[in-house]
């Protein structure tokens, strides 16, 4: 990574880019989504999408690799000095957030070419790509910025471009999909806001290292801890903790194809980061961690979370419906990791991001792909599809042994280090509960597997493979999900840097 | 290193012996269009790796320990690659037996006309390539990760006929080995991390004496116990049987030799060298893990007897030999825990005999339940004489390789005054007797039923006019009402049973190779 920082200030101009990029990583994106309106032309606007999107992706390589090697990065809009003005800060927890929503999109859109042309109508599809650079822009504004109002502004943006991209899909039920979408999206967002109002009503800042300073002296009053109540619930509904997940699995399972990649795989986990900065920046100096127990609150919801969702998975017979359900399960573990609060806890979380957006990135790929080829994603259609498909079915063995845990795979190392953080608490229930949940895992998983390559397929059916530019970024992230299974130490190490910056500053917290 | 792998280091041989049966894998499935060049390409592949492996034996056995960290998997704890005797032993026994077992292989499965030839041998390259890695495993962690592998490998040779109950079988199969190893193995292993620092092979164990201490080392003992599914302790032995479904190859190499021997393999290893014997015969929950595996040992021999099918009869048989050596392990005496070695090796080439011996009785005659091979001996007198040889060996009588074994892990019971053992012991040679003999017995001196093809099983391989290859043939040797296996399928079943007589003269070689682990 600091190589490629490097790289980067080798080239022409760099110097005088360097210091802006904090703002560029949003500024772009957000300034170029509109122009798909004045381009209309489906192939024109995906390669205008393309074309900013790699960039953005490639300006939050350069940011991971200047704090790698710097640390700390502050920016401040219009050179207003905050609390006044808009402060970015970009540390490792969210520089990896930036490099995983980036890489996600990037990687997402060739994929979403082929699968955008068939499930949108055409005058639409020029929609689907300045909502997902709208929605990019959004969560990117989410993880860089560090004043909490301007949390929300982006908050909004993100979820309202989301709400379109789940309306786009081709089944009606997508339409009410959105709208429940809407509505509880909306209240998490409100909720928040109010949190904020409250915190801005008692120390006059909307800053979040200045709320980190000011926050302390009154946090015995109600009002912040109605704050900290409202801010927590209300993100917990848009990262879809259990028991406020009810949204996702519609959500998900009747957007278009490549908007189920690219949401389960960034949107959540950009709430998650959101939670995580709230809770260990902003709250992390007052006494509220420990008076409140949410420590155990978050602990509980994470393990009740992860065998909830993988339960109700197993049942599903809508294979996008399951990798939903699975989605609440493994959402449960970043929050366990939250509720531990250690470094190891925490880099258990932030690992756990990545790796998850990666092999259900792969999976969801897999799927959409099985939908634009054999159109239906129903259990029993699939049968022999190991036959018939047998590269996508490959990725989605793979990523399904990764959501297992098997070694080789990241899921393992997610869980690997998580058991570990729980058995350093002590705490050897937790780690009992994580492993047998992935049993739950293995049922789900196999069903798929079995009625894959087991099945005998249909009379008739010939074999076709989903088209290159699907195939492509499924095997990459495929690929990804066993390059970073082996080698956990690169991720781990980042993470454990990003779980210190956020804990770092935490007098309570144990590194 | 010598021969053809002049200038290669010990390290370096490791990997090599890792990559080769992968390569061969992939070869196979390279090859799949021409059969008899991927079958040629098993069988050079098989004997590259134990060429490679033979190379190996000298540097081992003049105490070298050839030694390669790959890379950090996770900070602090590397997929590395160690060889020592033990480790040498299975590897062995894994990589010769692969020889003899694809030609068996080729014989069964051409015979038996199977289909889908080309996904089986690859898997079954992959299967070995596992097996080899849990040999070679550094530390607990790649232990771990090539154990994973071996169970994901070997789903789809169990799940080969693709049937409503090979898929049954297959659940069963996976779900006992996945739930085991991750619910208990792994977080043992975690919790080892947490305590010791290392997961590394250290002999005499990791944990100090202050680490020891306390009701958690019995804990920590048996989730490793119970998570190493595949030594198949009761009450996690189902996979076993499950498992039978498979082509008999499959289950001759695999779950005879390869799979549930990096089972008790891994429980020896844990003992030995995670734990320490010391510790182990200090700990609290010694005792129940021994009993545990008594009642295994009783109890599996009993179900055997119990069972008609005759590969459902070495399955349970399998489960009860198996805890012979977790038994062996946890008697926590350097000579019981040598006797645990040893039948690694004996129950080998017993196991894999039978098994041959099963299954070309399935192919050439059609038949899998024992009450139908009344007089089939004399149709089929080499299988049955070789299955006889194997029987001996497994009831642990002179002149065969298994009385040693047996004789170890006895001594090591005497020694530790658990005279409880040495009856156990007994009592199950004496139900070895009585579920393998009743096979033989029915075979040469069992009247043959008037209509001996008119079984359910005599199925679709009616149709198939009798090969002329001589290689694929039936083999008559020139008499009236002799049709034994064809030669390919004979060939291997006689050497093993050679083996089990060959052990019985040279055990105390293997004994004298193991002295660096167990003393004298």
């Amino acid at each position: 990574m600091t190589a490629f920082y490097a790289f980067f200030l080798s080239l022409p101009y760099a110097a005088a880019i360097e210091p802006h990029l904090p703002v560029l990583q949003i500024v772009i994106p957000l300034l170029c989504a509109p122009i798909c309106v004045l381009l209309r032309h489906p192939r024109l606007s995906w390669m205008w999408a393309t074309a900013i999107i790699w960039i953005a992706f490639f300006i939050a390589l350069v940011l991971l690799g200047k704090v790698l090697a710097s640390g700390l990065i502050i920016y401040e809009i219009g050179n207003w000095p905050a609390p006044w003005g808009i402060e970015y800060r970009i540390d490792a927890a969210n520089a990896v957030v930036l490099v995983i929503v980036t890489a996600i999109g990037a990687i997402t859109l060739p994929y979403a070419k082929t699968s955008v042309e068939k499930e949108i109508p055409e005058p639409r599809i020029y929609l689907f790509y300045l909502m997902y650079m709208l929605c990019l822009t959004g969560l990117l504004g989410i993880t860089t910025t560090a004043d909490a109002f301007n949390l929300f502004v982006f908050l909004e943006i993100s979820s309202l471009s989301s709400y379109v991209l789940i309306s786009l899909g081709g089944n009606r039920r997508a339409l009410t999909a959105s709208y429940r979408y809407l509505i509880m999206g909306t209240l998490g967002a409100t909720f928040y806001i109010i949190g904020v109002g409250m915190m801005y009503m008692m120390t006059g800042s909307l800053n979040m290292a200045d709320l980190q300073t000011l926050l302390p002296a009154v946090d015995h009053t109600r009002t912040v801890l109605a704050a900290f109540a409202f801010v927590v619930v209300g993100l917990g509904l848009k990262l879809a903790m259990f028991p406020l997940h009810t949204w996702l699995p519609n959500a998900y399972a009747f957007a278009p194809s490549a908007v189920s990649v690219f949401i389960a795989s960034t949107a959540t986990k950009v709430a998650v980061y959101a939670l995580l900065r709230v809770v260990f920046t902003v709250f992390g100096h007052t006494g509220l961690f420990e008076t409140t127990g949410i420590d155990l609150i978050l602990i509980i919801l994470g393990i009740v979370g992860m065998f909830a969702g993988a339960f109700v998975a197993i049942f599903q017979t809508d294979v996008k419906r399951m990798l939903a359900y699975s989605s609440v399960s493994q959402v449960g573990y970043m929050v366990l990791g939250m509720g531990l609060a250690t470094a190891a806890g925490l880099t258990g979380t932030i690992v756990h991001l990545f790796n998850h957006a990666v092999m259900k990135g792969a999976a969801f790929m897999a799927i959409g792909a099985v939908f634009y080829v054999i159109g239906s994603v129903k259990l029993q259609d699939l049968a022999g599809i190991g036959k018939r498909m047998p590269v996508t079915t490959a990725v989605f063995l793979v990523a399904g042994l990764s959501l297992i845990g098997t070694p080789l795979t990241v899921g393992f190392i997610s869980k690997w280090q998580l058991v570990q953080a729980a058995l350093d608490h002590g705490f050897w229930w937790i780690a009992a509960a994580i492993l047998f949940s992935s049993l739950l895992a293995i049922v789900y998983v196999w069903r798929v597997v079995e009625v894959a390559y087991l099945k005998a397929p249909p009379e008739g059916a010939v074999r076709r493979e989903a088209p290159m530019f699907m195939l492509v970024p499924m095997v990459i992230l495929a690929g990804a999900t066993v390059w970073f299974g082996i080698d956990g130490d690169t991720t781990l190490r980042i993470a454990g840097e990003a779980a210190n910056a956020l804990i770092g500053s935490v007098p309570g917290g144990k590194p | 290193m010598s021969g053809l792998l002049t200038g290669w280091t010990p390290g370096d041989a490791l990997v090599l012996t890792l990559l080769i049966p992968v390569i061969g894998a992939f070869l196979v499935l390279a090859l799949g269009r021409w059969e008899n060049a991927r079958d040629g390409a098993s069988l050079i592949t098989a004997a590259c790796l134990f060429y490679v492996v033979t190379q190996l034996y000298p540097i081992v056995a003049a105490g070298g320990r050839p030694d390669i960290v790959l890379f950090d998997m996770v900070p602090g704890l590397s997929i590395r690659l160690t060889l020592e005797p033990l480790g040498m032993i299975f590897a062995g026994i894994a990589s010769f037996l692969w020889i003899i077992t694809t030609l068996y292989a080729i014989g069964y499965m051409r015979g038996h006309h199977e289909e889908n030839q080309t996904r089986f041998f690859f898997f079954f390259a992959i299967a070995i390539a596992s097996a080899v890695g849990v040999a070679l495993s550094g530390n607990m962690l790649t232990l771990f990760v090539f154990y994973e592998v071996l169970s994901i490998s070997t789903f789809p040779l169990v799940a080969h006929h693709g049937t409503e109950e090979a898929k049954r079988s297959g659940r069963i199969y996976l779900g006992i080995l996945l739930a085991t190893s991750i619910g208990f193995l792994l977080f043992g292993m975690i919790w080892t991390w947490q305590i010791a620092g290392t997961l590394d092979f250290v002999r005499g164990g990791v944990f100090n004496a202050e680490q020891a201490q306390g009701p958690m080392i019995a804990v920590l003992l048996a989730l490793y116990a119970f998570g190493i599914g595949k030594a198949a302790l009761m009450p996690f032995h189902r996979w076993l049987p499950a498992a039978m479904v498979a082509p008999t190859p499959v289950s001759a190499l695999l779950h005879a030799v390869a799979v549930v021997k990096a089972g008790v393999f891994s429980v020896l290893k844990v003992v030995v060298y995670i734990f320490g014997i010391d510790l182990v015969k200090l700990a609290p929950g010694t005792d129940f893990l021994l009993y545990v595996a008594a009642f295994t040992i009783i109890a599996a021999s009993i179900v055997a007897m119990r069972q008609d099918n005759l590969k459902l009869r070495l399955a349970y048989s399998t489960v009860s030999q198996l805890s012979y050596i977790v038994l062996g392990a946890m008697l926590a005496s350097d000579i019981a825990a040598l006797g645990s070695a040893m039948h690694i090796v004996m129950h080998a080439f017993g196991k894999i005999t039978l098994f041959f011996c099963a299954g070309v009785i399935i192919v050439f005659a059609h038949k899998t339940d024992i009450s139908d091979m009344k007089g089939l001996g004399h149709r089929m007198p080499v299988t049955f004489f070789c299955f006889f040889l194997a029987s001996l060996s497994l009831i642990g009588l002179p002149p065969m390789g298994g009385m040693w074994s047996k004789w170890y892990i006895a001594l090591g019971a005497a020694e530790t005054h658990q005279l409880v053992f040495i009856a156990v012991l007994m009592v199950s040679s004496l139900l070895n007797l009585a579920y393998l003999m009743p096979v033989v017995l029915y075979g040469f001196f069992g009247k043959e039923p008037i209509q001996p093809e008119a079984d359910a099983d005599n199925d679709h391989d009616h149709h198939h006019a009798p090969p002329n290859n001589l290689l694929l043939r039936p083999m008559t040797f020139g008499r009236e009402g002799v049709s034994d296996a064809s030669f390919i399928c004979l060939l291997p079943i006689v050497l093993t049973a050679t083996g089990c007589v060959l052990l019985f003269f040279y055990a105390d070689q293997i004994r004298i190779f193991l002295t660096p682990v167990f003393g004298d």
